[in-house]
């Protein structure tokens, strides 16, 4: 009780509000314009909320989070085109419903649905808080470790049919984190000489260029598009009521966002895919699924909206990141000394549950926000891409070069934009890259440390139940992907046999 | 011959044009990294290998050419996809907005980040084909936008411009200040 009151004293502060005001409507509307995203609105503000308290910059963030996927539902279900990736499932029933003229139902349902799954994950988090920190102590340098290791097997596992290029992106990120002089031992890796390689290359340098750059440099090459639709009309209150009917669907949904959410490296895609497989099996209508089924809308959207809140386990109980945009959030954390982990279950619950509040803020601001403001995003979806891409390119400089005023971090930067352009355009994912330079660090950190009390390989695991426990799920990890591996190699023989 | 075919089979995969060449480019990058292991990377006498300096870059390099090997051959393996050249001339092409911006960051340097951003909004908008007075005008108030909120109210780490020096004294301190 006494964490709470402390929580909601660290939240009564007019900066607080204001970033939340300011995160949770930027990011419904950055959420509804196709082609800028929450990641790229993250990357450009991150340096910017350096200079904040960090509970002003985090809630900031975690605004632009928490409700960019609110507003990507809007041009899903009006245009066909997800306004942020994770809103790609949305299209499939949303999109035909607005061509039956029920988009205004289809985007009340999607908000309801959202704002039910979101809710429900937070309750989830503020239930698990006390479990967490009775649990968190036991994560030792070796259970960490493991954990990261865990976390880059998953991200590169979840990338089925990339899995090479993934695992490469993931290397190479892991390499990224290394390149500089090496503080401890005093020694250079990969520096080929070069002064300006020694310090290293920063992540946040390469989060901007492979997410902001590489965006703005896409929309100004690519064709100029301006997705025409029209304003709705009527009162979006409805669907809320109609919404409670598929209660059920939604509870699972949010369910699905929570397990997926807490698992590093697994995330939006992948809770969506199995709350909508589970909707339509279950479903009275499973032919409706695909068509403009409210069930399926829902489904998909209760369960992208359930992950940012369960996202923040991982992140705050041991400091492992499970996506692109954690990972930036963690350097909010390092950059003002609160490091994430179990001591800060131990020693700062009531930030911890500030930032839980701050959650159920967020969503009861975006949720009243679109209730009234829908058609205000209908307007913002119609700027033209190549507009886009200037504004996106003016506002990276703010990102990169208030970093540290350097030259060579903006070329870097640049460069790295390029590279990022040559992935979106090839359908490679960047998010392997972030995921390596920052479970890399945290693997090199925890291992080194770990080093000073094991002397034989199973001292790694002697008398630690959980770095047990982590070893054999990346075992049962591995064994189960093999088995995949062989059932396809199989099922190939035998239709070759049958030719 | 059968057992050849069938993981031939699966190694093909989604791809898009010009695929085996961003595969094969990231293969050579990580062969020469590869061999230049040795040089780069130091080995610590009397360190035991989870301590060694050298230890992540080496498994991150053996790593990134093995998967990226496979990630060529995956690439070899599967049927050609017609538009290469006009996806490489595509990367080539965005490397345009590369100059733009280095060009935009050097100004900031030297002209200031007002006039900079007002100038780089309206050339580059007018560039890429917003051209009428209500697109011009729109650009250079997102311009003022940006700059007033992010230097002028959140006062983020962006020098003054070198021009600003030869300003007279209080518009001088307050241009160095806020723009």
């Amino acid at each position: 009780m006494e964490d709470f009151l402390s929580a909601f004293t660290l939240l009564a502060d007019w900066k607080v509000f204001f970033a939340l005001l300011v995160g949770s409507i930027g990011g419904a509307i950055i959420g509804a314009i196709p082609g800028v995203g929450p990641a790229i609105a993250i990357a450009i503000l991150l340096p910017a909320t350096f200079s904040f308290e960090p509970i002003v910059g985090l809630t900031m963030l975690l605004g632009i989070y928490g409700s960019s996927m609110y507003g990507g539902s809007i041009p899903a279900i009006l245009i066909n085109t997800p306004g942020t990736a994770v809103n790609a499932l949305t299209t499939y029933d949303g999109y035909p419903m607005t061509k039956r003229g029920e988009g205004r139902r289809a985007l009340s349902l999607a908000y309801s649905a959202s704002f039910f799954g979101a809710i429900l994950s937070i309750i989830c988090l503020i239930l698990m808080a006390p479990v967490l920190a009775k649990v968190a102590p036991y994560f030792g340098s070796r259970e960490i470790f493991f954990a990261a290791f865990l976390g880059i097997l998953l991200v590169v596992l979840a990338h089925r049919g990339q899995i090479f290029a993934a695992g490469m992106l993931a290397m190479f990120g892991i390499l990224l984190n290394s390149v500089g002089f090496e503080s401890v031992t005093y020694s250079e890796r990969f520096t080929f000489g070069q002064s300006w390689l020694r310090g290293g290359v920063n992540l946040i340098v390469v989060v901007l260029g492979l997410f902001a750059l590489s965006q703005a440099f896409l929309l100004l090459t690519e064709k100029n598009k301006s997705p025409d639709s029209e304003l709705i009309s009527g009162s979006l209150f409805d669907g809320m009521k109609e919404s409670w009917l598929y209660k059920r669907v939604a509870t699972v949904g949010a369910g699905f966002g929570v397990l997926m959410g807490v698992i590093p490296g697994v995330g939006e895609f992948t809770a969506q895919f199995f709350s909508y497989s589970h909707a339509r099996a279950n479903s009275k209508k499973p032919d409706e699924f695909g068509k403009g089924s409210p069930e399926g809308l829902i489904a998909s959207e209760s369960a992208n909206n359930a992950v940012p809140a369960a996202a923040m386990i991982p992140l705050l109980a041991l400091g492992i990141p499970g996506e692109a945009l954690t990972a930036m959030m963690l350097s909010v954390f390092y950059v003002h000394n609160v490091i994430p982990g179990p001591q800060l279950f131990q020693n700062k619950m009531d930030f911890v549950l500030a930032l839980y509040l701050a959650l159920i803020i967020i969503n009861v601001i975006v949720f009243v926000f679109l209730l009234f403001s829908t058609n205000l995003l209908i307007k913002a979806i119609q700027i033209p891409t190549r507009l886009l891409g200037v504004m996106i390119l003016i506002l990276s400089l703010v990102g990169v070069y208030s970093l540290r005023n350097s030259f060579v971090d903006c070329g870097m930067a640049a460069g790295f934009g390029v590279f990022g352009l040559i992935l979106k355009r090839l359908n490679l994912p960047i998010v392997p890259i972030i995921l390596g330079m920052v479970l890399g660090n945290i693997m090199d950190v925890k291992l080194r440390s770990a080093m000073a009390r094991v002397k034989t390989p199973y001292d790694f695991v002697d008398g630690r139940p959980i770095a047990m426990i982590l070893v054999g799920i990346i075992v049962l990890v591995i064994l189960l992907h093999l088995r995949t591996l062989w059932n396809e190699y199989k099922i190939e023989k035998s239709k070759h046999a049958a030719k | 011959m059968t057992r050849l075919m069938t993981l031939q089979e699966m190694f093909k995969r989604y791809r898009r044009p010009g695929d085996v060449v961003f595969a094969l480019v990231f293969l050579a990058f990580s062969l020469f990294l590869l061999l230049n292991l040795k040089s780069q990377l130091v080995w610590k006498d009397g360190l035991i290998l989870g301590k060694q300096p050298a230890l992540w870059p080496t498994i991150a390099v053996i790593g990134m050419t093995c998967l990226a090997f496979l990630h060529w051959l995956s690439s070899a393996l599967s049927p050609r996809i017609y538009g290469r050249l006009a996806e490489m001339t595509f990367w080539a092409k965005s490397c345009e907005y590369v100059i733009w911006f280095m060009a935009y960051i050097y100004g900031v340097k030297y002209y200031g980040y007002l006039p900079m951003t007002i100038v780089l909004a309206v050339v580059l908008g007018i560039r890429v084909g917003f051209r009428s007075w209500r697109s011009v005008m729109m650009l250079i108030l997102f311009a003022v936008v940006v700059v007033v909120v992010f230097k002028s109210m959140l006062q983020v780490n962006i020098p003054g411009g070198a021009l600003y020096d030869y300003l007279p004294g209080a518009v001088r301190s307050f241009a160095l200040t806020y723009l």
